[in-house]
């Protein structure tokens, strides 16, 4: 509100200019491990809701990158603003890898869901609504008086996911979020995430060590370099949702991922 | 099906055996009767002495020693060790006092304590108290500094301020190692003030009970009073264990 009291823009070009511009701008970003300099200057855009996958070669700071992000690990210097805003100032998900660790156990499953807003103070009453709201709206079908740990890694995940998505996040960061899964329960939350994207639009960031799933859920890939990490590609894939087993079959999701592929052996190669 | 029925018997089979193995040797006069008494005369003693006699009241007086040590322990050391266990830097510059003053005897400060509280029950349950807690303490901070690492950044990223990732999340994960501390802090005391019920000056208590009856060579009443500390011990024991099954239904999981 106070944003467009200050800019000389019109309604509608100040709408134009949110639907194009970058969501998240990553300018002059470095960081240095003990033993490597992980990010060197690294500048990048992250589009507005698009769903974006990060990959590459192993310890080129995938992880880091989205830890970096949302704040789970100090950079040593660069600028990270979302819309023009500090982190502190917008409203983000994070789906750790390790679910069993990242859940409470000692809450059941709908109060680890309304936990976020409990933090943010919202009122009893409109939490228990607002859980109703998502488990209706993703049509989950978990009973959520479960404690986590009487649960399968899969629903765990589900909850986790929900409990990131609970406060209307402007964008969801997701590291790993299947790979503590088994390959039947991880196609089944490739399809829930989907939905989920689907249906919300929100601007996401999916750290994945899998380049099927990674081109499979993704309307861009980013594919790092070995460290100090650069973007060496930002490959487009606009292939239509919902996307099926049967997408996978189509020539212009073999033909990116065989690109993405010979990239990524490029790059461990100079290694 | 029926075999699956008889196994819930199984803990009973040592009791048997050791009962059968006692009777035998009373019976056979391998050792002196007057020093070992037969189970009969010692269960007489015991019944005898719960609800007709002394050791009843013996009992609970050390009941309430042992419980109002671990309270006061549990007051202190709890928070004490949830501030200390919430920095490390905290925890390591006192680290040496703690190791130091859990590794005394308690028994060793008994002169120090019958200075400060003279002859009573100030003094039993004060000494009682301070070795419960420092091992309570102990594993407070411990229970708080290992607090998973994943689910504070959780909470941090959920953005809970500082003091509430302490309330809603330290605190939590450290209830399981908490029990523990609770657990072996109430053992302790328990030991504690039966030691101190035999040597200080006492009029009554499980300890002084034990004391007594050797000195009038009343052995029954002896054994009955070593198996009622028994049966207290593991009764607290099992106490804390229902209550941290009840409370930290997550530990372990």
């Amino acid at each position: 509100m106070q944003a467009a009291a200050a800019m000389p823009l019109s309604e509608n070009a100040r709408a134009a200019a949110t639907r194009t511009a970058p969501h998240v701008t990553i300018r002059g970003l470095s960081k240095r491990f003990s033993d490597a300099t992980i990010y060197d200057n690294f500048d990048f855009d992250i589009p507005r809701g698009k769903l974006m996958s990060v990959f590459g070669p192993n310890g080129c700071g995938k992880s880091t990158l989205i830890n970096m992000i949302a704040g789970l690990f100090p950079m040593d210097s660069g600028e990270i603003l979302f819309d023009g805003q500090p982190l502190n100032k917008i409203k983000f998900g994070y789906v750790f890898q390790n679910y069993r660790e990242a859940m409470f156990p000692w809450l059941r499953a709908f109060d680890n869901v309304a936990y976020p807003l409990k933090v943010m103070g919202v009122p009893k009453a409109e939490r228990t609504a607002r859980v109703e709201r998502i488990v209706a709206n993703l049509n989950v079908k978990i009973d959520l008086n479960l404690y986590p740990y009487q649960m399968s890694g899969g629903q765990q995940q589900l909850v986790s996911i929900m409990r990131a998505l609970v406060v209307d996040p402007e964008i969801l960061f997701l590291d790993e979020p299947f790979s503590a899964l088994d390959y039947e329960m991880t196609l089944f939350m490739r399809e829930q995430l989907q939905r989920v994207f689907v249906e919300t639009n929100t601007t996401t960031v999916l750290v994945s060590h899998d380049l099927e799933e990674a081109v499979y859920l993704s309307d861009r890939i980013l594919l790092l370099s070995r460290h100090p990490a650069r973007p060496v590609e930002f490959v487009h894939y606009d292939a239509p949702r919902p996307r099926t087993d049967k997408t996978m079959t189509e020539a212009e999701f073999i033909n990116i991922k065989a690109h993405c592929l010979e990239i990524f052996q490029r790059e461990v190669r100079k290694g | 099906m029926n075999w699956k029925r008889m196994q819930v018997l199984l803990p009973f089979v040592g009791v048997i055996v050791l009962l059968a193995i006692w009777s035998f040797a009373t019976w056979m006069r391998v050792v002196d009767p007057v020093l070992l008494p037969s189970p009969i005369a010692t269960f007489k003693a015991m019944w005898a002495g719960m609800f007709h006699g002394k050791l009843g009241i013996d009992f609970v007086k050390t009941v309430e020693r042992t419980i109002y040590s671990t309270i006061i322990a549990a007051l202190i050391a709890i928070p004490l060790g949830i501030l200390l266990g919430s920095s490390e830097k905290l925890y390591r510059s006192v680290e040496f006092l703690i190791d130091f003053f859990r590794s005394t005897p308690a028994s060793a400060m008994f002169p120090l304590f019958l200075v400060l509280f003279g002859v009573g029950d100030r003094t039993k349950i004060s000494v009682a108290a301070f070795g419960a807690a420092l091992v309570i303490l102990f594993n407070v901070a411990y229970g708080v500094m290992n607090a998973r690492k994943t689910r504070i950044l959780a909470a941090r990223v959920m953005g809970a301020s500082r003091v509430r990732v302490l309330w809603d999340v330290m605190l939590l994960e450290s209830l399981p190692q908490t029990f523990v501390g609770l657990r072996n802090g109430v053992s302790l005391a328990l030991v504690i003030v039966v030691v101190a019920e035999m040597f200080i000056g006492s009029v009554d208590g499980l300890g002084q009970r034990v004391f007594e009856a050797q000195q009038m060579f009343d052995m029954p009443a002896m054994y009955a009073a070593i198996f009622a500390a028994g049966a207290l011990g593991y009764g607290l024991n099992l106490l804390f264990l229902t209550i941290e099954r009840r409370f930290v239904h997550w530990s372990g999981k």
